[in-house]
């Protein structure tokens, strides 16, 4: 049962992922990855972090990729135009790309031959209460260092897109 | 594993078509309101006092000409009415409505499903409703709707803000993500209601949750993306028929998501507002039973000549629903269901009080007002809260 | 074999990161590139909760949570450059913004 959900979020992971890159426009591009995003919730959810699929269906899925859609709307971008790609460049990066996949599937292989097995229910410490716990002690610099970084990031993005209104 | 499934397949049966039944007359019992609210009668001609109208509706909806228009973008415009139903028919899934009860030698809870993020998935859920929206309006290939469909899609993300702000603060009293445990911390009388309880009674919370609430379905006061008067019908000036009739169902599908969520988190879920056994399960008898005398005495003097007829046997049917509850066999589930329906119709009949009596905001105010306004009051909210609980433990 | 090996989701990310790394590369869209810079992060991220997974610690879990917080500041600042870019230059084709090239 937990190898057949796998497979079908897997898959429809990587059909999105692949339509992503092939797309013409961004649009469909945005789509995809939200398709990609909700996939990676549903394989959270098998990992037993339930806490972490929730913040990637409201925070990457629901915040992000909005964003993401409505500059793609604002802009009106229109599909990709095909002049002056480069071929040495593709001819040559393919390859690098399959050997760099081919690299990492071979030692992921190598380094977990038997190791541990994935079930639903196999990690129960994913909770908010967990989160909360280890966010709020052990990690509690880095969460109040994001706090900031968050702020800076308003701030950043209200400067760079005000218009003078006169 | 088996009694599982098919136990989950009845309720999940049961859920969609007392969901779907709701639909159709929410809308029946929004116009009668508002028409009451302006003084005229509303629908009263299809059947007696329009209860026919919702039928009549639907199948106007489904024998209309299903146009698809030759300059839409064909995959997202057929996509973006599946999406916005989809998601708006989601949330309901994890919407407890009573405690647990026994039917024919099965325990099981008047819930779909329990999840341990219960209150985060009704959150994710309406975040993805956005997209919908924003689909409906770029795909349709026209200004108007692209207007449309960006000024809601903003305006539903800013929103998602103090929404969520004034989701957390009832969480700091009750301490669990889960529906359903956030009814039971609440059980007792009204003054153990969130937003009655606790060092810091929730009721600014409640305000704010409602005022979001109002925004996040995009109704009156907020509801300038759908405007028919300011911009064509917004986001959906291209729809027609049943996908039209998709936007409204999960537009009060959302309604009815957002009811259930300020009921479970702020009014208590089904418990009552006092003890069962100082009298609270008299309450349902006593409405319904004056509800049937009333219709029974106008059945005698009618002000319609149609009325004689059709009075009486209302009257004769709330009579009946008295009689029910009266039952020791059925109070059990019935009570908890009833007055759970009872407060979400509450919040229901404020969203379409509201409706009638505010007019709109205009687009600017509306963003400012979020911003500037009710994000930081959620916000202090929040702190007053997080103060009070951490100080009297 | 109900069980899920814990090397599939591994080589899932792998997967991922090589497509978002592809996407990066060969796509010309200013837009599409930073898709697929989330892409990567989304990538990573799933490798975070399988090892915490394996480990049975709840770190990993808080990584990727600062990895998903770091990715929507890092969207915001990124999208309000590509909307500056694109009142200054009117194109979104990264390939036309070389100005500072000889």
């Amino acid at each position: 049962m937990d190898v057949i959900l796998f497979l079908i979020f897997a898959i429809i992971a990587v059909v999105c992922a692949i339509n992503v890159v092939v797309q013409t426009h961004p649009i469909s591009s945005a789509i995809s990855l939200v398709g990609v995003m909700g996939s990676l919730a549903v394989l959270y959810l098998l990992l037993g972090a339930e806490f972490i699929a929730a913040a990637q269906v409201i925070v990457y899925a629901g915040a992000i990729m909005v964003l993401f859609v409505f500059v793609i709307m604002l802009l009106n971008a229109g599909a990709e135009s095909k002049h002056g790609r480069s071929l040495v460049a593709q001819l040559l990066g393919a390859p690098l790309l399959v050997a760099l996949l081919g690299l990492l599937a071979y030692f992921v292989e190598r380094l977990y031959p038997r190791g541990v097995s994935v079930r639903f229910g196999g990690f129960t410490h994913g909770t908010p209460l967990d989160i909360g716990r280890a966010l709020f002690t052990t990690y509690l610099l880095p969460f109040e260092a994001t706090s900031i970084l968050i702020l800076i990031a308003i701030v950043g993005a209200i400067v760079l897109a005000w218009k003078e209104i006169d | 594993m088996d009694s599982f499934i098919v136990i989950s397949l009845i309720k999940a049966a049961v859920v969609f078509a007392a969901l779907m039944a709701t639909l159709l007359y929410l809308q029946w019992v929004e116009r009668k309101v508002i028409a009451h609210i302006q003084v005229r009668p509303g629908p009263y001609r299809v059947g007696p006092h329009g209860l026919l109208q919702p039928i009549a509706d639907v199948i106007k909806l489904m024998t209309k000409e299903d146009l698809i228009p030759p300059y839409v973008n064909k995959p997202l415009y057929l996509a973006a009415p599946f999406i916005a139903m989809t998601m708006a028919l989601f949330s309901i899934s994890v919407i407890p409505f009573g405690p647990m009860i026994e039917v024919a030698g099965y325990k099981t809870f008047m819930q779909l499903t329990d999840l341990n993020i219960g209150v985060l998935f009704v959150l994710a859920v309406s975040s993805m409703g956005v997209y919908g929206i924003a689909l409906a309006g770029w795909s349709s290939n026209n200004k108007y709707a692209l207007l449309g469909g960006l000024r809601s899609s903003a305006q539903m993300i800013s929103y998602e803000l103090p929404l969520s702000l004034a989701i957390a603060a009832p969480l700091l009293i009750s301490n669990t993500l889960i529906l359903r445990q956030l009814v039971e911390r609440q059980a007792g009388s009204i003054l153990e209601w969130n937003v009655l309880h606790g060092p810091f009674p929730q009721i600014l919370s409640f305000l704010i949750f409602l005022i979001a609430g109002f925004a996040e379905t995009n109704r009156v006061p907020f509801d300038l993306p759908e405007a028919e008067n300011e911009l064509v019908a917004g986001f959906h000036v291209e729809y027609s028929s049943m996908k039209f009739a998709s936007f409204f169902m999960a537009e009060y599908a959302n309604m009815i998501t957002v009811s259930s969520m300020a009921v479970l988190l702020f009014l208590g879920g089904w418990v009552a507002p006092w003890p069962a056994r100082y009298g609270s399960s008299l309450v349902p008898v006593a409405i319904f039973a004056g509800a049937g005398v009333v219709a029974l005495y106008h059945g005698m003097h009618p002000g319609h000549r149609r009325d004689r007829r059709t009075l009486p046997v209302f009257g004769a049917a709330f009579l009946a629903m008295a009689a029910v509850f009266l039952l020791p066999a059925v109070q059990a589930w019935l009570l908890p269901l009833f007055w759970f329906c009872a407060k979400t119709g509450s919040v229901l009949f404020t969203f379409m009080w509201v409706r009638g009596t505010l007019p709109r905001l205009r687009y600017d105010q509306l963003m400012g007002f979020t911003w500037k306004f009710l994000f930081p009051v959620a916000f202090a909210d929040l702190l007053a809260t997080g103060f009070l609980v951490a100080w009297f433990g | 074999m109900t069980e899920v090996p814990i090397s599939w989701f591994l080589t899932l990310s792998a997967v991922l990161f090589v497509l978002g790394v592809a996407g990066f590369v060969f796509r010309r869209s200013v837009v599409t590139v930073f898709m697929s810079i989330e892409l990567m992060l989304n990538a990573v991220n799933l490798s975070f909760v399988t090892f915490s997974y394996q480990l049975q610690q709840v770190n990993g879990h808080l990584f990727a949570f600062f990895v998903m917080v770091v990715a929507a500041a890092e969207a915001a600042v990124g999208l309000a450059i590509i909307l500056t870019v694109f009142k200054n230059r009117a194109t979104l084709n990264i390939d036309d913004v070389d100005s500072m090239k000889n």
